[in-house]
């Protein structure tokens, strides 16, 4: 993919903190380069305080960087708008309205002018199309914490934007309920042909959900180490996806970036950008079938990499408790 | 379920039985035979005032009784006006609830949109900051003079004082709930492009509902308090009035009978005030 037909464009971003006192000013990430096409999903793994979130909400509009610009559509990105939905990480909701009302708080925001009928309508569908058909008139009090999610997500799709963000939306979902909202996130982005960024923690998630998968080294200092092309066939599940032999190539990669190399090339041991090119280095390691078979073995039986970001914090007390 | 409607009824029965251990107490100390003070200054006392003791000890603190008689007589001509000093018990509690309700009514007007104000704007808060810290804790009725001289007008005075005096909680805990609406719901707002009008209205004040209504139920409370003091200093009207009146007239029964008034109407409105509370609050 070249960067003149990128829907969405990244360029150069950088986010810096006034030094503290005499010491050095802050870099939490800087250099990050990345597009997006239309239709594409993105998700982006690091670890915490390498500045996600913050890319997230640059995209979104709703904060601003030290350096570099965003462009969506050809027009740079300078705040937040309806043409970007944003699935907030605590969902967000209003308590004090209803399903329907929160929905139909964003819906009333997109069309001002459509009649009080026309936006129940709309809402509606986009309720039932995330399973809720019936709770409408709940209080998200009365939701347990997936259908929450759902309806944050409905929220966010009714508004019909042309991208949509999602900062870690099932990061506070027991597993069983965040296999059921993935499937269903699946089936409507491809049913949509949305364009969507993603934040994750979850390596399984990303591999199933995702095209591309950015992977962040750790901050301060953070950059894009490299995109890691998801080349498991696109009509892949969450049945089917463990059988593929690539699942494991690819799940190793990442696992192994995240445990090991994410650390490296922050400490300068290895350089990514070495040979002077713009843009990071993208990689299919689905493909590549020399990958030593013994690798398979760091893969354990759960996906989250949440463990394993304690265990490397241990050798690196400095980042343990950055926040995201 | 049935345990908490049991734990209902016996407070209710302990509720009965405190109260007629101090309605036993009241008939014990009123008991006849046992005149209260000392009978050398009551006899004193009776000669200035021109009456015999006899007389004179059924102006003291009333039997139970007399006191019984007081609370029908009032309650069931509750609206009579025989001119300036003898009007029904109704008119003078309905003058007091008017002026609380229009010096409240008016502290709302203003308190409500500068406390939005002071909690959008970190700039307005901290000018303001000051002025509210200073005069936050002036009594209500040290501004009467001022009230007094400028406004030359009793009644308008009172219901200054009641403004002056509800403002406060009001303002700060407007402010306080506007400053601390949870960033991710105006995020929310600013992703959808809300106008001002409709953040205000369909973000803020909703989420911010609960602690303006404590602030607004508080000063509902100061409120009736002071109204009782500001009617005793400028007359003419009210409950405060009836009260420092009925003192003047040596009348123990009509004072006591005024004092369970007030309270039972404070109770009241801080119910009223309680229940919407429960209305604009919201649970996560």
């Amino acid at each position: 993919m070249s960067a003149a037909d990128a829907f969405l464009r990244v360029e150069g971003l950088a986010q810096r903190f006034p030094a503290q006192g005499r010491g050095e000013p802050l870099t939490v990430f800087e250099g990050v380069d990345f597009s997006i096409a239309k239709g594409e999903f993105v998700c982006i793994i690091g670890h915490s305080g390498c500045g996600k979130t913050t890319i997230l909400n640059v995209l979104a509009g709703l904060e601003k960087p030290t350096e570099g610009f965003v462009f969506m559509d050809g027009r740079e990105v300078a705040g937040p708008g309806l043409e970007r939905g944003v699935v907030f990480q605590g969902h967000a909701l209003m308590p004090w309205m209803t399903v329907l009302g929160n929905v139909s708080f964003a819906v009333r925001s997109r069309w001002p002018e459509w009649s009080r009928a026309k936006v129940e309508e709309h809402c509606r569908k986009f309720i039932a199309m995330v399973g809720l058909a019936g709770a409408e008139h709940k209080k998200p009090s009365q939701l347990s914490g997936g259908m929450k999610q759902r309806v944050g997500i409905a929220r966010a799709f009714a508004i019909e934007p042309k991208m949509l963000l999602l900062d870690e939306p099932f990061g506070a979902l027991d597993a069983l309920t965040r296999g059921v909202i993935q499937d269903e996130l699946v089936k409507i982005c491809r049913a949509t042909q949305q364009t969507v960024f993603m934040i994750t923690h979850d390596v399984d998630e990303a591999i199933l959900l995702a095209d591309r998968i950015v992977l962040m080294s750790n901050g301060p200092r953070a950059r894009i180490a490299e995109i890691v092309r998801n080349t498991l066939p696109p009509d892949r599940t969450r049945l089917t996806l463990h059988h593929d032999p690539q699942f494991y190539r690819i799940r190793n990669h990442l696992v192994d970036f995240l445990v090991h190399r994410s650390k490296l090339i922050q400490q300068g041991a290895v350089d990514p950008s070495a040979g002077e090119r713009r843009g990071p280095i993208e990689v299919s390691p689905g493909l590549d079938e020399t990958e030593p078979s013994e690798q398979t073995t760091v893969a354990s039986s759960s996906a989250e990499i949440l463990p394993l970001q304690r265990r490397a914090a241990v050798s690196q007390p400095r980042f343990s408790t950055g926040a995201h | 379920m049935n345990s908490k409607l049991s734990l209902n009824v016996r407070a209710g029965l302990l509720s009965l039985l405190i109260l007629a251990v101090l309605l036993g107490i009241w008939h014990v100390a009123t008991m006849p035979a046992a005149p209260a003070g000392g009978p050398v200054a009551n006899d004193e006392y009776a000669k200035l005032m021109g009456k015999s003791s006899a007389v004179a000890k059924s102006d003291g603190l009333p039997t139970l009784s007399q006191m019984g008689e007081t609370v029908v007589k009032h309650l069931s001509a509750p609206f009579y006006d025989n001119g300036p000093n003898d009007k029904g018990i109704g008119i003078q509690l309905a003058h007091s609830l008017a002026r609380v309700g229009g010096g409240y009514l008016l502290a709302v007007l203003v308190a409500i949109p500068l406390g939005f104000l002071i909690g959008m704007s970190p700039l307005v808060y901290r000018a303001l900051d000051p002025f509210i810290q200073v005069l936050k804790p002036i009594s209500p009725l040290a501004w009467m003079p001022i009230a007094l001289y400028t406004i030359k007008d009793s009644a308008a005075s009172g219901i200054f004082v009641i403004f002056i005096c509800s403002i406060w909680p009001m303002l700060i805990n407007t402010a306080f709930g506007v400053a601390s609406v949870r960033k991710e719901w105006l995020n929310v707002s600013r992703t959808l492009e809300v106008s001002p009008w409709r953040k205000a209205f369909e973000v803020i004040l909703p989420a911010a509902a609960p602690t303006i209504l404590t602030g607004m139920r508080i000063s509902m409370g100061i409120a009736w308090l002071v109204i009782v003091a500001a009617e005793m200093l400028v007359g003419g009207t009210g409950i405060g009035y009836f009260v420092w009146n009925e003192w003047n007239n040596l009348s123990l029964t009509n004072v006591i009978f005024a004092i369970l008034l007030i309270g039972v109407v404070g109770m009241l409105l801080d119910l009223a005030f309680a229940q919407a509370q429960r209305i604009v609050t919201w649970r996560e």
